[in-house]
């Protein structure tokens, strides 16, 4: 498939960016942090967002969705990451969604798909049991029980989980395995009896939850995915989510690199625009060109899930290191060539940086994927 | 449409199976094994003289020229297919050329027809071979300061001064050359472009060796070398415009050095061979994030290249871009040659002997350091950049 949009995809990033230019730019997050908003993003515009079928994209047509495909969702993400426009995509959109359409699980894609992408719905996916990124590494047990499971154990850093109707759960049902087998999935309701979430504010004025199972039982029907099967869409939907996070920090990086250039052409010290100073002229350059490399890793990326490609694992972890580089250096040269207006809280250009920061330790942080690509290339 | 191009397949398939020869039909050993064409080329075989012959014939060592001008008349998708032909049959180039990669489309924009009556033709038949006389002494990153000068004598110039980095100087029949033909004016203003035979008395070259041993650069000098005034090419003192245009060309070219040879195999596994791993993972940690830091840019720098071919065929023109390419393939291929020499550890140091190919890797490692100066140097395409696509002033 050729690495451009086509006329579809043009026109719905082309939507998305005067929808968020026009109601939720860069003010709107500081507003909701300045009015301490507890959740952390506007309802109403979620609202608005679902209207326009952005919480849809990937959904079939089947159960209410335009099926535009994980390429239209990057495009979408990719231009919240300009605006930094705080919602749910990421956490019920992507992840939460993909997650169901993985695991093939029917009865729960009737029961949740059509009231996703009607924004009636919210979704977090609980996989994380350390500070560092170890999806494989799963000590929250789920035992037989009854007609069901009983589950014990804590995850740490579910995004959105403060507002998420409903979990996805990965726990151990089979014990003294290899690592990638023997847990399995389970969707639990946020009402389900010991189940208690502790809610953090992140330095990007996101939310990120702990979420205890004080021995929560649930039904054999809430196991989504095959029995001790869970890892491997797991994984799938963690690459689909790393792929999306690399189209936030794409927009991240293009947004702070064209207000950055914008500083050097207007800028004056010792008489002329700052612009002119080749020691700032070659790293904007160099920065120009890693932007570049990231647009085509994020652009394969996406169009390899639509095609269900095998090599959507390797160009996950491509897109998220590369683009977690790139985002780091264009949010530090930002904030370097601003000089010390770009160090106050007034100034926009410090939010990139912060939500970079966010995005990059989510899923896998640069190091993370650079050892997996590695891994994936045989050495 | 679609049904004239599958006939042309069919046609073009078979006459390469008539016609090219079965010794043409591997991948070049070498960059000995390349057909240069010209006059004083001694063939490697009757097959690479014949396959030339035969491909100049139907003009296909320039698929794309004008028929009128002894080239293949194909459009683009044509074009496409006949490469494509080749490859199937792992076909090698029936010519190496200057002349077609940068001359030919500076003459067909700038040239006018007696010119391309008089030089075209021999170019796709591989008779004569040319070379380039862009850089001096005093003229390298700042190209357009060149000096040689070239003064009018009514129905001739008279050129003195000298060349340098001429590729192939040694063995060109003829020189695409930039000269000053006016010293008062500014340096862009005053700069044309000139052709002429290399046996002109007046004449010498030396080749150049380099850090890395021998190489195809050579010096030029010209003393009292006369010109007739029809080998001038586009208007006089406007050589600039064309010069452009062909480093462009040439940086597009260049580029592409950052790609691994296909076939060829990735740093990564080179180093598993050498240097083994266990349960996958290779013994050296640091060599491999190191390895695997490069590999990441490598795969990104090939999609991006495939974006840009994506975006042409859609329309959108390449422009300054080719800069940024030229630079980040260069860097590119000289990470791989330091990756590469890290990777074999004391191996990478012989110089000579049959066991390193006489010090191959040390010698290509050596001539990578030149990837980020000749055409242009990496300095200078970030400039190029920070002008003409970010805007930046001064």
């Amino acid at each position: 498939m050729a690495l451009v949009l086509n006329e579809e995809q043009t026109m719905l990033r082309d939507a998305a960016k005067d929808f968020l230019n026009g109601r939720a730019p860069l003010s709107h997050l500081r507003q909701l942090r300045d009015d301490g908003v507890t959740e952390g993003f506007s309802q109403e515009l979620w609202t608005e967002m679902a209207e326009m079928g952005w919480a849809a994209i990937i959904i079939p047509e089947e159960y209410g969705g335009l099926a535009y495909g994980y390429t239209g969702l990057g495009l979408v993400l990719e231009e919240t990451g300009r605006t930094l426009t705080p919602s749910p995509l990421l956490s019920t959109a992507l992840l939460g969604t993909s997650a169901l359409i993985l695991s093939e699980n029917e009865n729960m894609c009737a029961e949740w798909l059509p009231q996703i992408a009607s924004g009636e719905k919210l979704l977090a996916v609980a996989f994380e049991e350390s500070a560092q990124h170890r999806p494989e590494t799963v000590n929250c047990s789920a035992e037989p029980k009854g007609d069901g499971y009983l589950l014990k154990g804590s995850k740490l850093a579910v995004i959105d989980g403060h507002v998420a109707d409903a979990f996805i759960v990965s726990a151990r049902t089979r014990t003294g395995e290899n690592l990638n087998e023997g847990v399995s999935l389970f969707l639990i309701a946020n009402d389900a009896p010991g189940l208690r979430i502790e809610t953090s504010e992140l330095l990007d004025n996101h939310r990120s939850c702990q979420v205890h199972l004080d021995g929560v039982l649930v039904d054999r029907t809430q196991l989504i995915g095959p029995l001790h099967g869970g890892c491997p869409i797991l994984q799938k939907v963690l690459d689909r989510g790393r792929i999306g996070m690399a189209a936030e920090m794409l927009g991240i990086a293009q947004e702070t690199f064209e207000r950055t250039m914008q500083y050097l052409k207007e800028r004056k010290q010792f008489g002329v625009p700052i612009g002119v100073f080749q020691a700032l002229q070659h790293r904007a350059a160099i920065l120009f060109g890693e932007i570049e490399l990231c647009k085509s890793a994020v652009l394969k990326a996406l169009q390899a899930i639509d095609a269900d490609s095998e090599e959507v694992p390797i160009l996950a972890s491509l897109a998220k290191a590369k683009c977690g580089q790139t985002a780091s250096l264009a949010t530090a040269e930002g904030i370097q060539m601003h000089g010390g207006i770009g160090m106050t809280d007034e100034f926009d250009i410090g939010f990139f940086m912060k939500r970079w920061r966010t995005l990059n330790q989510q899923l896998g942080d640069t190091r993370y994927h650079l050892d997996r690509f590695a891994t994936l290339k045989g050495y | 449409m679609s049904e004239n191009l599958d006939t042309f397949r069919a046609e073009v398939r078979d006459w390469l199976a008539e016609n090219c020869p079965e010794e043409m039909r591997s991948p070049l050993r070498s960059e000995k094994d390349a057909c240069w064409g010209g006059r004083n080329f001694s063939f490697q075989s009757e097959a690479q003289r014949l396959w030339l012959e035969r491909m100049g014939e139907r003009g296909w060592t320039a698929p794309a020229w004008p028929k009128e001008y002894g080239g293949g008349g194909l459009n683009r998708e044509q074009v496409k297919i006949l490469k494509q032909e080749m490859v199937r049959i792992n076909a090698r180039g029936a010519l190496y050329s200057f002349g077609i990669s940068m001359l030919g489309p500076a003459l067909l924009k700038y040239g006018n027809e007696e010119q391309k009556q008089k030089f075209l033709p021999s170019i796709v038949r591989g008779e004569i071979r040319w070379c380039q006389g862009y850089s001096e002494p005093n003229a390298g990153s700042d190209l357009a300061n060149l000096q040689a000068p070239a003064v009018d004598m009514g129905d001739h110039y008279i050129l003195n001064g000298s060349k340098i980095w001429t590729s192939y100087g040694d063995y060109g029949d003829w020189m695409f050359c930039l000269v000053r033909t006016d010293p008062e004016a500014t340096k862009h203003q005053g700069i044309s472009f000139m052709l002429f035979d290399m046996q002109t008395p007046g004449i010498t070259v030396k080749p150049i060796l380099l850090i890395s041993g021998r190489s195809p650069f050579c010096e030029v000098f010209f003393e009292d070398v006369k010109i007739p005034k029809d080998q001038q090419v586009g208007e006089l003192n406007k050589g600039w415009s064309i010069a452009k245009y062909l480093l462009t060309h040439e940086r597009e070219m260049i580029s592409w050095t950052g790609l691994s040879q296909t076939g060829t195999k990735s740093v990564g596994e080179t180093a598993m061979d050498t240097i083994g791993g266990s349960d996958g993972q290779l013994d050296d940690a640091f060599l491999r994030a190191d390895i695997a830091k490069f590999e990441l840019d490598e795969m990104a720098f090939a999609l991006t290249i495939e974006r840009a071919r994506d975006e042409v065929k859609a329309g959108v023109s390449l422009g300054a871009v080719s800069s940024w390419f030229k630079y980040f393939g260069t860097e590119l291929n000289k990470q791989r040659y330091n990756l590469l020499m890290d990777t074999n550890g004391s191996d990478a140091l012989a110089w000579t002997g049959e066991a390193s190919n006489d010090g191959k890797l040390a010698r290509d490692w050596l001539r990578t350091k030149g990837n980020s100066i000749e055409g242009g140097t990496s300095e200078i395409q970030l400039n190029i950049v920070a002008k003409h696509i970010l805007g930046l002033p001064g």
